[in-house]
Formats: structure tokens, sequence, C-alpha cells
């Protein structure tokens, strides 16, 4: 909401000298919050000129200018600018004649740009000044030619300055308005608060507005809602006044589009800009109705299936059951409280002026604004609750405006609809505000608070009973009323005390191994990324399934990018993207991690609801079970991508490309960071080198993957060949580890070393040997390693060489090396039962 | 060697310097071995004299056995003394050899990091913890009902058109992507016995523009505490120990009128700011007030029993006025520079 300055001082008194920034800190204080500040951005001298005289001079260029002589000083006295009292000025313009009334920038002025005035060498002249357009000056969009006074009505002496006679030096503020307070869309509502704020005067325009008389019927009107929309009738109160014989022509005032144009509205012609000024004064939205295009008295009821509308901005409009219309004999003449229709518009032939100021229901036009794609000044009001006290007021207020600056002549009286009921009392116990702000409020406080802000406050007993204002649709129980006061004594009474919470457990498990794992990778050398979770269907088709079967991916109805409307299966693509980014960026080696949900709905199921439950009961149990169940799973995942070198050339350090080892090492740190019982075995994922992937598993489930990309894959990425990376099921993982590690007694007595060869076939994985071999040489076996894998001269052909080195100890006693070769051999024998394998010599 | 020869004064004296002046000559340990094989071996000049006292007759055995003795405890005692020398001399000389450029050595060790993000997110977590708070997280993919209806959100109250929400296909199915992490708040309370003191961190999402100050996915923390008695005064008091710990003793809170559906009295939480780049100054970091009767309700609790508080703020924001974040595309763009300035400190 913008509030110029000069309209809120009608209201509320404001000490001169008062700036913009003095309003806002004001209102601040009552939660309205500071947007911006504007002005017309302009500097003098700009003056009323005369033009004496000109010659009109065609150029080379087609054109033909005007060479003006412009009084601007009366005869004998020195311009504003120093000067000459009549000017010299070339003007492009042919729109005026001589004698007239014109705005002349001088030397020295700017204009909104800014656009400095100097005086200048043009067309074989010395410019010197500007006869300036409406434009120009920021008051409006006409640019066709210069602006003569006259046709705004106004004649005043030369050399007046221009910005005090056109309301030019007026500034508005804007606010940020919040949606409960509907009632500061006015510059009535904001002077209110402003008087809150600071204790000035206020004086409630609506008190100065003849009410119309709600005895009278001037015109028929009908509300007729068969459909009410959650019980509540379209339209309770609907007001209208007859003002005749308009002159659709007049000018208007310069200072009322002045004020239209700093509260953010252009000038549309004197009968619309009533309207408009007439609502953002009161709140009220108007309509205006040429009379003589109705067809019958009004009916206000909801539209009928297959109903069109064409609204005055042109467009023809289908329309909804739940659209509530101003209907005549012809049918649909509007949507209510969203736009009018074309066909009984205000236009430049109107004579005679239907005024309608109604009050209709704030679901009813939320839905047909949002409906329609048409959120108007009106509709944001009705949305937000406008007074329903103040129709009539406004409808006599613009019938007056109307006689005052359009020429025209009000019919007595109107008519009046009014169904709107009484406020109910809020019975505020004494206390109860103090106990919820926590500040010892005086009865007397409370009680002043809420009369100032327009409540009709009672004593009952042991507190008071509280009929809210009329404007406030938004105080509806304690708590809200307890916000008034607090905030008109104000926050800043507010003491601090800080609570004492019953004592807590610290991190969940989960949320403290997750932290360490990050921690452990970053220590390790990787980087934590943060991707958008926003993923293409390819990416998700590619990296969410890991053997190519359908999966289905949670779509976004109002992506921000369209070719990205899923949400993740996978972190990759997020990790890819980063990669991508760095290494546009000359960042070629790279080792990133990412923590974070991807949204793995299944394939052929319905998520969500039909119907939610009310909002301000707790559902049953099965409700809140149904509303969880609807809800896709959504488990955090641990992503890893190194691509590059995972050690740079250095002196004496030859590079050490990255490759799966990497990504397997990310996966053993995350093992140690979780306590997590991770197994590696051969696996398989469309989007991972056939023979470089490896599945990981928790308690034989599996859990995620590591390896390296497809080749073709990473190439067509514009990465390198090897991209090495790692996706596990974070949640999956911890949630599989044990709450404590079970400790075991550590042998200190001495160890016998021994190595073992097997040969095996060389589709055997080493990790299933290193089993058989740990199982067969049992408990005297504590530590095992694989050291070599050999093929080649001396290993048959489909056979490898396995190395290990065995470390055996025994907790009681110093092993001999015959017990040791024996436990060596039970495990070797073992091998050979399961694979075959046989010991190298 | 030559021929045994007769033990004298002379030739032990000769064999004596002779090795002496072998060992004091030997330059390295290795030649130090070959003086000592020639001098004091089997067959050196020493070792034949001593070897020739078998055949001395009795009665001069002490006295040729006493010089001959000497000779070699001097010889030996020299070798162990250069021993000595060479051992300590080859051992600076190794220690001098293994110097290196300690500023041009190779590493194998690659610096990562945390996201800013998150490590702010820890430390605000761990404030609160240290308060005996604990950490509640929920989806994101979240329902409608709680994202907005439980929250006191009517479903045409134009407050919840202006959440600028990401809607789930189709919308009639009522899954939202969580515009705030408000949503925990009603889980929180349906999971928990109250009272209940409870912070929510983790990512929100709003069609929001993406610039240097708006994400449309970002952090926030959410903080929730219901008891009975509690009034706004707490509120402050939470939010006043909250940023003197992230910003320092000075920092302190100043609320402002406000309007949030499911708080009611509800508050713009303004900080003050002690280390701001451009001088200490007041700066708006989210929002907060009392819980609206109608969430408790939503969740199961008796509004005339208990009252709660509620607060939430950006940790995007929070990292740009903490740490001078320019511009919060930085924070998503993945670049490794920007997480690798904090390393592992926010």
């Amino acid at each position: 909401m913008r509030v110029p300055l000069s309209w809120l001082a009608e209201y509320v008194e404001l000490i001169p000298g008062t700036t913009p920034e003095d309003v806002h800190a004001a209102l601040v204080k009552v939660g309205l919050e500071e947007e911006d500040v504007h002005t017309f951005e302009l500097e003098g001298p700009v003056v009323v000129g005369e033009v004496l005289e000109f010659v009109e001079e065609p150029q080379s260029n087609g054109k033909t200018i005007r060479w003006c002589q412009v009084r601007v000083a009366p005869d004998g006295e020195t311009a504003a600018d120093g000067g000459d009292p009549v000017h010299g000025i070339v003007c492009g313009a042919r729109n005026f004649f001589v004698g007239d009334k014109v705005v002349v920038t001088l030397p020295g002025a700017v204009l909104p740009g800014p656009f400095p005035i100097a005086a200048r060498k043009t067309y074989g002249h010395v410019s010197d000044g500007m006869i300036a357009s409406a434009r120009e000056l920021g008051l409006g969009d006409d640019h066709e030619g210069i602006l003569r006074l006259s046709t705004l009505g106004i004649d005043a002496p030369v050399g007046t300055d221009a910005i005090t006679l056109l309301g030019l030096d007026d500034a508005a503020i804007e606010i940020n308005v919040t949606p409960d307070r509907g009632y500061a869309f006015s510059i009535r509502g904001v002077a209110r608060e402003y008087a809150h704020a600071t204790g000035a005067r206020f004086r409630d325009p609506v008190e100065q507005a003849a009410p119309a008389d709600a005895s009278g019927d001037v015109f028929p009107v009908e509300i007729r809602d068969e459909d009410p929309i959650r019980g509540r009738v379209g339209s309770a109160v609907f007001a209208t006044r007859i003002v005749r014989g308009v002159d659709p022509a007049r000018p208007t005032p310069a200072w009322m589009i002045a004020r239209l144009k700093l509260a953010g509205i252009r000038s549309i012609s004197v009968l619309v800009d009533i309207t408009n000024y007439v609502m953002l004064e009161l709140g009220q939205p108007i309509h205006g109705y040429d009379l003589d295009a109705l067809r019958g008295g009004i009916v206000v009821r909801r539209a009928t299936p297959g109903e069109t509308i064409v609204t005055l901005d042109g467009k023809e409009r289908a329309l909804h059951p739940e659209d509530l219309l101003i209907t005549d004999d012809r049918g649909a003449i509007g949507i209510a409280g969203v736009m009018g229709g074309a066909d009984t518009e205000m236009g430049e032939t109107t004579r005679n002026v239907l005024i309608e100021a109604a009050n209709f229901d704030p679901v009813s036009i939320a839905r047909s604004a949002r409906r329609h794609k048409l959120p108007s000044e009106a509709s944001r009001r009705f949305e937000r609750g406008v007074d329903p006290q103040i129709a009539g007021a406004a409808a006599s207020r613009v019938a007056q405006l109307m006689v005052d600056l359009a020429g025209g002549v009000a019919d007595e009286g109107g008519s009046l609809i009014h169904e709107a009921g009484a406020r109910e009392a809020i019975v505020l116990p004494h206390g109860f505000v103090s106990s919820l702000i926590g500040v010892e409020y005086t009865e007397a406080e409370v009680h002043d608070a809420l009369a100032e802000i327009g409540g009709v406050v009672t004593a009952v007993d042991g507190g008071f009973s509280v009929v809210p204002p009329s404007w406030r649709p938004d105080l509806t129980g304690k708590a809200e009323l307890a916000e008034e006061v607090a905030r008109l004594v104000g926050y800043h009474r507010i003491p601090s005390v800080l609570p004492v919470a019953p004592p807590g457990r610290g991190l969940t498990r989960s949320q403290r191994l997750r932290r360490q794992t990050a921690d452990v990778l970053a220590g390790a050398g990787s980087t934590e990324v943060l991707s958008f979770p926003f993923a293409t269907a390819d990416e998700n088709a590619l990296y969410g399934s890991a053997d190519g079967s359908a999966v289905a991916s949670v779509r976004l109805v109002n992506a921000l990018d369209q070719s990205t409307p899923f949400l993740r299966r996978s972190l990759l693509p997020g990790l890819i993207g980063a990669a991508r980014r760095n290494r546009s960026r000359g960042l070629n080696d790279l080792d990133l991690f990412e923590i974070g949900l991807v949204f793995l709905p299944e394939t052929g199921r319905t998520y969500g609801s039909d119907e939610l439950p009310v909002g301000d009961a707790k559902p049953t149990d099965e409700t809140l079970a149904a509303l969880n169940a609807g809800i896709p799973r959504q488990p955090r995942h641990l992503g890893v991508l190194l691509v590059g070198d995972a050690v740079t050339k250095q002196p004496g350090q030859a590079a050490v490309p990255v490759g799966i080892v990497d990504a397997l090492d990310a996966v053993r740190r995350v093992v140690l960071a979780t306590g997590a019982e991770l197994e590696v075995v051969q696996g398989a994922h469309q989007a991972l080198h056939p023979g470089r992937t490896a599945e990981l598993r928790v308690g034989g489930r599996a859990v995620g993957f590591a390896g390296e990309l497809l080749p073709a894959v990473a190439i067509e990425l514009d990465l390198p060949r090897v991209v090495a990376v790692a996706e596990l099921d974070l949640d999956a993982v911890i949630a599989a580890t044990e709450p404590a590690v079970e400790a075991q007694p550590i042998g200190t007595l001495p160890a016998a070393t021994q190595d073992l060869s097997l040969l095996v076939g060389d589709d055997v994985a080493a990790a299933e040997v290193a089993e058989a071999v740990r199982a067969g040489a049992g408990d005297l076996l504590e530590h095992l390693h694989l050291v070599d894998d050999y093929r080649g001269s001396g290993v048959p052909e489909d056979s490898k060489s396995l190395t290990f080195a065995l470390r055996f100890r025994a907790p009681d006693r110093t092993l001999t090396a015959a017990e040791a070769s024996d436990a060596k051999n039970a495990g070797a024998a073992l091998a050979g039962e399961r694979f075959g394998a046989v010991i190298r010599a | 060697m030559s021929e045994p020869r007769e033990i004298t004064e002379s030739a032990v004296q000769s064999a004596v310097d002779a090795a002496l002046a072998a060992i004091a000559s030997a330059g390295d340990s290795a030649a130090l071995k070959q003086v000592r094989t020639e001098h004091t071996g089997d067959k050196s000049a020493l070792a034949l004299l001593n070897a020739e006292l078998r055949n001395v007759p009795n009665d001069r055995k002490a006295a040729l056995g006493k010089l001959v003795g000497g000779a070699r405890g001097r010889v030996n005692q020299a070798f162990a003394a250069r021993e000595a020398e060479i051992v300590e001399a080859e051992a600076a000389a190794q220690l001098e050899a293994e110097a290196v450029d300690v500023t041009a050595l190779p590493s194998r060790y690659t610096a990562g990091a945390r996201h800013p993000l998150s490590l702010l997110q820890d430390r605000v977590c761990d404030v609160f913890t240290g308060m005996g708070w604990e950490i509640a997280e929920g989806p994101e993919v979240e329902s409608e009902w709680f994202n907005f209806d439980a929250l006191n959100f009517d479903a045409d109250h134009p407050a919840r058109a202006m959440q600028d929400t990401f809607f789930v296909d189709p919308p009639e199915a009522h899954l939202v992507m969580r515009t705030h992490t408000s949503p925990v708040q009603i889980r929180s309370m349906l999971d928990r016995e109250v009272p209940l003191y409870v912070l929510a961190p983790g990512r929100v999402y709003r069609t929001d523009e993406f610039d240097a100050t708006h994400l449309p996915v970002f952090m926030q923390f959410e903080g929730v505490a219901v008891d009975k008695g509690l009034t706004m005064a707490h509120l402050k008091g939470t939010l006043d120990h909250f940023v003197k710990a992230i910003f320092g003793d000075e920092a302190k809170i100043r609320l402002r009128p406000s309007f949030f559906p499911f708080t009611e009295p509800s508050a713009e939480l303004d900080f003050w700011h002690p280390t701001f780049k451009g001088g200490a100054r007041w700066i708006e970091w989210g929002g907060c007030g009392m819980m609206h009767p109608n969430v408790l309700k939503a969740a199961g609790i008796d509004p005339e029993v208990y009252t709660g508080f509620a607060f939430g703020m950006g940790v995007e924001r929070g990292l740009m006025l903490r740490n001078d974040v320019q511009d919060m595309r930085e924070m998503v763009e993945g670049d490794v520079r920007f997480s690798q300035q904090f390393g592992m400190v926010v």
C-alpha cells in the first residue's frame, strides 16, 4: 500500500516537517513494515508559463518544430532560473495555442530520469528550458503533446511554482500490509494506525461522508445466492447511488491525479479516477456503471454452467458456478469484486452513473480472482475483508465527488442492502493478556488499547467483553486481542526471559552419525555441496534405477525450470552438475559429496489425499496415518563423485588418477563414521561401468553402489572418461548400526605372521576367498589382508594367484609356527573346498 | 701377514703405530671396518704377536703379555673412539642429506570442506541442544494439511496463496514442497509429549526468484516450545540467548508486530548485529510469535492449559549476515572454492 503523505494528513495530524522516514518509523512499531518511499523525483525551477507566440519551422528531418516565446515570470520580474521573464524555447509538440498556460521546466530543473534541464542549442536556437508533457512530469502516460494546464482545469498566474500547483511535491510511503490487516489497504486504515503509533488525533473519513439513505430504493438490487461457498452468502451488503448528468470529459483535478499516481494508480478519466480515489481512501472497492447501459435491475447470483462474460479488459471469460456475478436482464455484467464487464463500464459517452459499493465474501472473491488470474485492487481488498459498515458512506462519497468534479447531480437517497450480522463479543478474562505476553498490563491498559483500536469494551465479571471493530475481521479470539494490546502498548515492553527446557538428550543417534559422516568425508578431502533436488525425466530414469526398470518420480506442477520438473531419485545428477560447473571454471580435480533427501515414489501407487481434515482439530489416528501414508518415501542419501586426480602431480609424486578405489574409500569412511557393517560385492548399475561396479550391502540388503560411470555416459556429460561415484541410503546404513560397540579383549602375546598364496579361478571374488580363509583358519587368525592379485606367467590361464598376509595370535599362549601353519592350511582347505583354490608353491 | 716374529717392544710399538695411523686415517665406517680386520683381525700383527705369547717362556709371559695386551687395549680404544666419531659424522651427514624444502613437498592429502550452510546449521542445533532442546526433522514433500491447514492457513486465506508454493502433480492430491519448516511443529507435537522444546532445521521451497538474495530452495530452522505458562517474554529470551551465541554477547533481539497465520501475537524479529560489515545495526531475520490456539488444537493440545511459541529463520540469510557472503547463488552452485574457504569452521 502506498500512502501519499498529503492524503494521510487529511485524516491524522501530521506535524509539519514530518518526513516519509518518520512515518515509516512510526508505522513499523504497530506492524506496518516499511517497503519504500515514492516521490515525483522532480526538482525546480518548474513554473507556469504562457505561450506568447511561436513560429513553426520545418526541419530537414521532416519534423516541424515550434520556436516559442514563453512568459515564465510577470513582466519586469526575474524568472525563477534568474533569467529573463520571457524565454525562447524550442518545442516539438504542436498541440497548443498562443495564450495557453503550460508547464515550463527552466534551466537547473531536473525531471525524473534523472534528466537535467539546461539551456541548449537545438534546431538553430538556444532553447532556454522545456515545455513539459504530463509524462515528463511523472504525472501520467500522456506524451501525445505538452501538458496544457487548461486540460486539468487549472489556471494560475505565470511564474507560479508548478510543482506545488500540481501536487508534485508530495511523497508517498509504501508499506507492506500483512494479510490480516485488509483495512490498512486504505488511507483510513493507515491513518488510524499512525494515530495508534503516535497518539496523533485521527479523523475517520467515513464519518465525514454523508451515509446513503438506507431507506432509499433508487435502484432495484436483489441478492440471490443459492449456493453460498462454505455457507457464507456471497454478498451481505450492497449500496448504490445514482448521479446524473456527469461530464466524463471533465479533467481530473491535478491533486487527485498526483495522489493516484503516487499511490500507484494511473489516471484514466474523472469518473474512474473518483472510484479509485474513494477505494484508496476508505478501502471500499467501488464499481461505477453506465446507468443507461444497464437493462433492468441488478441481481447478484452465482454463475450458471456455460455462462460467459466479456470483462472490461476486452477478454471473454468462461465462468465457473462458484463465481459470484453481478447481472442485469441480459446476464453477467461483472464478476463481483474482481472485474466489471465491458458492456456497462463508464466511458466517454456516459452521462448517468450507478455507483456500487458492496461487500463480498472474501473466500468467493479469492477463488474467483485466482481462477481467472485477475488479482485486482478490488479483489485484494475483498480477500482480506472490507469493513461491512462503510458501503453506504463510500457510495455517497463517490456521488459527492462526481457532483463536485464531474458536474453531475446526485439522486436523493440510494439503496442499501445490509444483512451483515453484528460482531460477536469476545470475553477477555483479566490476566489473560499478561499471561500470554509476559508483561504485567494494568486493566486500564488493556481496556484503553482495545478501545483505541475501535473495539467496544465493557466490563464483565472477571474480565472484559470486547466487540471488535467492523473493519477488523481478523480479531476472532482472545489471542488476537492480546496482540492488539501488546502492539499498542509496544513490543518493546516485553522483557527477555530465558525458559528452562526439560533436560534433553542432544542429537539423536542418526543426527550424530550423519554429522560425523559428513565431517569424516570432509576431513578426508571431500567437499560438501548442496544441490537443488530437481531432475529431468532422463536423469531419474538413468541414475534412479539400477537395472533400467521404469521408476516413478514426483513431478512438480509449477517447476521453475520446465526441463527439470521432477524431484531427484538420486544425488548423482546434482553432483554431476556441480562437477561440470567446477570444471567449467577450471577446477578439474574434484572430490564432492552431498547428503540430502531423494524422493522415491513407488511405481503405480497413488499418493496424497483427496480431502484434507480441518485445521483446528486433531485428526483421528487413522486420518493421520492415511495422510502420512500418502507421502512418498524420502530417504536421506549420501552421494560421492570424484573426477580428475585423487593425488595431483607434485615434486617426487606422480599423479594418482581417481577410480573406483576412491569411491570405495569414501564408502569405507562412511563405515568408519557410522560403525556400519557394509559389505562390498560385485554389482551392476545401468549408469555404471559393467566391470567396475560394486554393490553395497547392509545385512544382506543392497543399500547403494560404488563404481565408475559408464565412460559413454561420462563423455556425453563432457566429463573425463573416468568418473568415480558412490551413492548409498544413509538412513538405511545408520538404521542397521548397533547402538553400542561390543569390545573384544586385545591379545598381547606375540603374533605369528605367514603369507598364503592361493590359485583360484579368475572369476572368483577375492573377498569370498578371503572369507573362506578366515572361516577355515578359525579364531587364531587375527587379521588378513590381500597383498597381491597376480595373473600371468606361472599362473594357469583363467586363474589368478591371490596372496594374503595372515596374522595369527592366541589369547593365552605364544603360538608356534606349526600351529600357525595348521590354521593357515585349514583356511586354504576351506577355500579349496568352496572355490577349488590350491596353495601355490 | 709376515712370519711370526719375536715379541719385542719395537715390534709391538710398530704394530700399534701402524694400527693407530690406519684408524686415524679411516674416513668412514667401511674403511674403519677394513682397518679393524687388518689391525685387530686374526692375521693382524698384533694378533700374531699375541698368538706368539704361547711360545714365550713362562718367566716372560707376564711382562710380554702385559706389553701385547696393553698394545691391543690402546688400539681397541682408539678404534672405539674413531668409530664413535665416524658414526656421529655419518649420522649427521645422513640428516643433512635427508634435508628437504618443507615448502615443496608433495601432499597426498586434499583439503575437503563441509558446506558452510551445514556448518552453520550444526552450530544452531548445538546452541539449542545446549539448552536442552531436541532436533526434529520431517519430509520435504509434505501433505498440505501439515504445511497449511494444521498451521491455521485457511484454504482460501490470501496467506496461503502468498506462500509461493511448489505443488506436486496432481494438485488434487494436496501434496506440496514444504514452504517452511513449520509442519515439523505439528509433527513434533503429535509425536512427543508436552512440554516440548524442539528445533527443526531443514530445506524448504518457494517459487521465488533465483537471484543474489533469493533462492527457490533454502534452509530454515524452526523453533517450537510448548509448555505451561510460556509467554512472549520467553520467546524473546530464547531468541536473545540464541543470537548472542551466534553473533556475540552484544547481539540482542527486537520484536516488531507482524502477522503469520500460525502465531498470535506474531512478530518480525530484528537482531542487533554488533559486527556487521559496515557497522553494527538492526537486521531483520525471521518471524516468530505465540502459537495460535488453532495450531495447538490441530495437535490435540489444549490451548487453555498450554501455550507455546515458535520462530523461524533462514540459514542462508544468517550466513550472509554473519560471514559477509554477498551472493546467495554461491551457496548452491557447488563451486568447491566457496565451501573450501570455510573448511570445517564457519
